[in-house]
């Protein structure tokens, strides 16, 4: 147990997936052992944060993969942030999926819950790797894992846009981002995350700009346009498979990974002297901007949220790209918040759907008193998008436009306020039809709120979504360290 | 006594095998025989592998004459890997082709069909081990001649022309090599390889050096099915019997590289020949249009067993490419390529042959919702498709990982970029294999059927968890790959 450090984190969801395999037969079974599975993995990674936040980092080394290329896991911070978000939203999800997968029959439930199972463990991979080359692994291994949740309903439409989930996440991982880390391994010798990066002075010019590139739209999972697309075709997938790519794993661990790639590979000092990384700022405040306006024009809701991500993600990127001590813990807090915020709006519009089968935003009119619990939920996570205090949204958005003014980068200010505005304009419309409105045609069968378990699971996010707003001191310790800050 | 005849001995065992098969007359008597003498023979090549990696290169002489003038078997690093890839790979074959043959092969024959694989296994496994030219052509022609049988075997009665066609390519192919061969006796006045080598070195270039590569590089290539030599690979590997195709595709092209490895580096890496002519221009040329013309074609297959014959003509592709590249990480790439294709392709050969076994040889649209009925047999499909397409984790990766290093060491990035678009190439066409297994109903063929035997689905699952395992932890094959990367290296000039 202690040997395996980190490791234990991957083997708690594996073996879960395991046991749910073999005991699809009996749901009830299936599902305690999920919700158990989900509780020990809090747990484990929980009793790791003390530790790193005392600035320990627990770490341990697999085996070889390739002479001189380990499989090794090192937890810290800004790994260790994800690994909670992930295994606390987990459980959460399963309370939910619970709920939804039951009162929607859905079928195939035991793929569904093995292979999100796999999910978790892959994203647990991704947050405790040590080097690249662990990362990447995990990172492929979450792209499949996640396919057959994606396809789940598996009719011919849904196929075809898992094939461009997949197409898109599996092109540009293995046309960019794996020579992005071969090329640093050639010119770096190593790929293990090392504070202060390992390209200085290694690598000069433009070709900095270049291999940046390389790993800005290899990791298709941050959703940078143009290599946005898998993301609006996932949102064929069930509801809580859609929370699991946009709050709990899979988009997370593209922003995270582009962190940790521009932290520990670049080295933020050394990128901020090289003037051909600016581009970056300039792409994702161009994909926040055009996200934004695309999703002011959609009236499917998930399509709708899907695109607020893409928006929200850039967010993420841009703040790491402004290069700024405070902007990387602006970004690494954005994480959470946006996780919080956004799990909570898919749980809730998988609520409305799964009451009401309504998905259009223009349904909506006088669902609020029909459905109370679920639109306040809704409401709080969409001013936590707006970042409106007191919600966690706020607390990122201050972080980031903080280390704007340390950078004096105006372009990154600029579009802050911007997207601000956009995003209220697509959001409140909604709240505010949702609870002012009247209804357009009555449904033909009443509806109150959705199943219990689903209820809970919306309401805990929402909960902890105005939560981080006023506890998140934890949190920030944690991320002054990652920029090597002292408390 | 025993450990010092190893060599001798891994040909003889199968050699002698061969023909008590025929004298026993009895399918099941047969079985047995391949059965213990291919095992013996899988640890003969570990324990010679091991002895090399340890010592060094092995020299073994036929009673007690000397190198050149008597028969030397010599093991170094790249021929002790083969040895193990195809005595191992043969091995695990055998326990899964009882049930296979079963409904494929009439009874009558089954003892024919084990003479002929041991007779094949000993031609293979005699290429690689023996360190004179002309013992290298005679071993061919064996492999070769119980090769055909092996194909012609198949119940598709298009079988027969299949192994026909190749008879007459593989012919002309052996007859190029011995022409080569034949040359370099002339030029040399030897037929011991180290010493021929050693003595092109010496000389300066003539004429006939030339010729004699040209023969010989097009004579292997026809062997190992280099595009565009290849058109006699996807008809044997589509009507050959299951097992023949899945031992036949994860060895004997293996073989015909590992010649190629030997003439180009071992031999004339010593001579003047390339100072004129690049061979490796050529051979890089002809691997990329293969990587790209094949995978493009299988993606149009409907036949399931076709499209990996075509998958597996891209896949030399790599191999070759990883040789043309002639630097450390490229060669490596390539030899452990050899290595992790054979497994990888061999294990989805033997799942297909698990489905031929329940539906006869399947159509793509028969595939539909396999998952449903055989899931054992799909998910394998499933990880062995992968490492087609190289996703980590699997060995797939591996070769791509150490062929695009050398083609970014080389300063390629056009190259690096060309095996990794391919990559996407495999994607398709394993994805339309996977999507129709498991989101498509059962088809009608599928309906009330079973999974396979276990006799059959272990033998298959070793080899796709081999696939996992050596992509996870390749520092036994990828090490092995660059030592013996270095070893050929080292033997150019």
């Amino acid at each position: 147990m202690i040997e395996a450090g980190p490791a234990t984190a991957l083997a708690i969801p594996a073996l879960g997936a395991l046991l749910i395999a073999f005991s699809g037969r009996w749901p009830n079974l299936r599902e305690t052992i999920t919700l158990i599975t989900a509780l020990a993995l809090l747990f484990f990674v929980v009793r790791l944060a003390p530790q790193v936040l005392s600035g320990e980092r627990p770490s341990v080394t697999l085996f070889s993969m390739l002479p001189g290329l380990s499989i090794a896991f090192e937890v810290e911070p800004l790994g260790m942030l994800f690994s909670l978000i992930a295994s606390s939203l987990w459980i959460v999800n399963s309370i939910y999926s619970i709920g939804y997968m039951r009162s929607n029959n859905e079928k195939h439930q035991t793929r569904f819950y093995v292979c999100f199972a796999i999910a978790i463990a892959c994203a647990m991979g991704i947050a405790f790797a040590g080097n690249l080359l662990t990362l990447f692994l995990f990172y492929e291994a979450l792209t499949i894992s996640t396919y057959p949740l994606v396809a789940h309903k598996g009719d011919p439409a849904t196929v075809r846009s898992a094939r461009v989930y997949l197409g898109i996440l599996l092109t540009t991982s293995i046309v960019l981002l794996l020579p992005a880390i071969i090329w640093t391994y050639v010119i770096a010798g190593t790929l293990d995350f090392t504070e202060g990066g390992v390209i200085a002075g290694l690598l000069e010019g433009p070709m900095v700009g270049v291999l940046l590139a390389l790993f800005v739209f290899g990791i298709g999972k941050a959703a940078v346009m143009p290599v946005h697309r898998w993301l609006p075709a996932a949102m064929v997938a069930p509801t809580p498979v859609s929370a699991l790519l946009h709050a709990v794993a899979v988009v997370k661990a593209g922003v995270f990974t582009i962190t940790k790639v521009i932290v520990y590979i670049f080295g933020i000092d050394f990128l901020f002297a090289q003037p051909s990384s600016g581009w970056l700022v300039y792409a994702a405040a161009f994909t926040i901007i055009t996200a934004s306006v695309v999703a002011l024009r959609q009236t499917n809701l998930k399509r709708l949220l899907a695109y607020s991500t893409v928006a929200q993600l850039s967010y993420i990127v841009m703040a790491t790209a402004i290069l700024k001590p405070l902007s990387e813990i602006g970004a690494a807090i954005h994480m959470v918040s946006h996780a919080f915020g956004k799990i909570t709006l898919f749980f809730a519009a998988g609520a409305i759907y799964t009451a009401s089968k309504k998905t259009d935003i223009t349904q909506l009119h006088g669902i609020g008193w029909r459905m109370p619990w679920t639109m306040v939920a809704f409401t709080i996570g969409a001013l936590s998008m707006i970042g409106v205090p007191p919600t966690a949204g706020f607390v990122s958005k201050w972080y980031i436009l903080a280390g704007s003014f340390q950078a004096d980068n105006y372009v990154a200010l600029f579009t802050i306020i911007a997207s601000t505005v956009l995003n209220a304009a697509y959001f409140l419309p909604i709240v505010f039809w949702a609870w002012f409105a009247k209804e357009d045609v009555p449904p033909a069968k009443p509806h109150g709120e959705a199943p219990a378990t689903m209820v809970v699971a919306l309401t805990i996010t929402a909960a902890l979504t105005i939560g981080f707003f006023f506890f998140n001191q934890t949190a920030l310790e944690l991320e002054s360290q990652l920029v090597g800050r002292e408390k | 006594m025993i450990e010092s005849n190893l060599p001798a001995l891994q040909i003889v065992l199968p050699l002698i095998a061969a023909p008590l098969c025929v004298l026993l007359r009895r399918g099941a008597l047969a079985w047995v025989i391949a059965w213990s003498a291919t095992w013996a023979t899988a640890a003969i090549s570990i324990a010679i592998l091991l002895k090399v990696l340890d010592s060094g290169t092995i020299s073994y002489t036929f009673g007690g004459w000397a190198p050149p003038w008597g028969i030397e078997y010599r093991v170094d690093p790249v021929n002790a890997f083969v040895l193990v890839l195809v005595s191992v790979i043969g091995a695990i074959i055998v326990p899964y082709a009882r049930r296979s043959i079963g409904v494929e092969i009439r009874r009558e024959q089954h003892y024919l069909f084990w003479a002929a694989y041991l007779l094949c296994l000993t031609g293979l496994l005699g290429v690689a081990i023996t360190g004179d030219a002309f013992n290298v052509f005679v071993f061919l022609e064996i492999s070769s001649l119980a090769t055909y049988i092996l194909i012609a075997c198949g119940q598709d009665r298009r079988a027969l022309v299949a192994s026909y066609q190749y008879l007459v390519m593989g012919t002309i192919g052996a007859t190029f090599i011995v022409i080569g061969i034949g040359l370099l006796y002339l030029m040399t006045g030897t037929l011991n390889l180290a010493d021929m080598a050693q003595r092109l070195g010496d000389m300066p270039l003539h004429r006939p050096q030339l010729a004699a590569l040209a023969f010989l590089t097009v004579g292997i290539s026809l062997k190992l099915a280099l595009f565009p030599l290849h058109l006699w690979l996807p008809n044997a590997y589509a009507y050959a019997p299951s097992v023949s195709t899945a031992f036949l595709s994860a060895t004997a092209t293996k073989v015909a590289v590992y010649l190629l490895l030997r003439f180009s580096y071992s031999v004339f890496g010593q001579s003047h020949v390339f100072e004129n002519v690049s061979v490796e221009a050529v051979i890089l040329a002809l691997s990329v249009a293969a990587i790209f013309v094949a995978s493009l074609v299988a993606i149009f297959q409907d036949d399931v067993k076709r499209m990996f014959a075509y998958s597996s003509v891209a896949q030399i592709g790599y191999i070759t490419l990883g040789i043309s590249l002639a630097n450390q990480s490229g060669l490596t790439g390539g030899i452990v390529h050899m290595f992790n294709h054979a497994v990888a392709k061999g294990a989805i050969f033997m799942l297909l042959g698990c489905v031929a076994l329940r539906i006869g040889q399947p159509l793509i649209t028969q595939m539909a919702g396999l998952a449903k009925r055989m899931p054992i047999t799909a998910a394998g499909l499933v990880i062995g498709g992968l490492s087609l397409i190289g996703v980590p984790g699997t060995v797939g990766f591996i070769s791509k990982w150490y062929l695009v290093m050398g083609a970014i060491e080389r300063g390629w990035w056009w190259l690096a970029a060309l095996v990794l678009i391919s990559s996407m190439l495999a994607a398709v066409y394993v994805w339309r294999l996977i999507e129709i297994c498991y989101f498509r109903e059962p088809s009608a063929e599928l309906e009330g059927v079973r999974e396979a035997p276990l006799s059959m689905l272990i033998p298959s699952w070793v080899l796709i968890v081999a696939c996992v395992y050596f992509g996870l932890d390749a520092s036994a094959t990828a090490g092995t790959a660059a030592i013996a990367a270095q070893s050929l290296l080292e033997s150019t000039r």
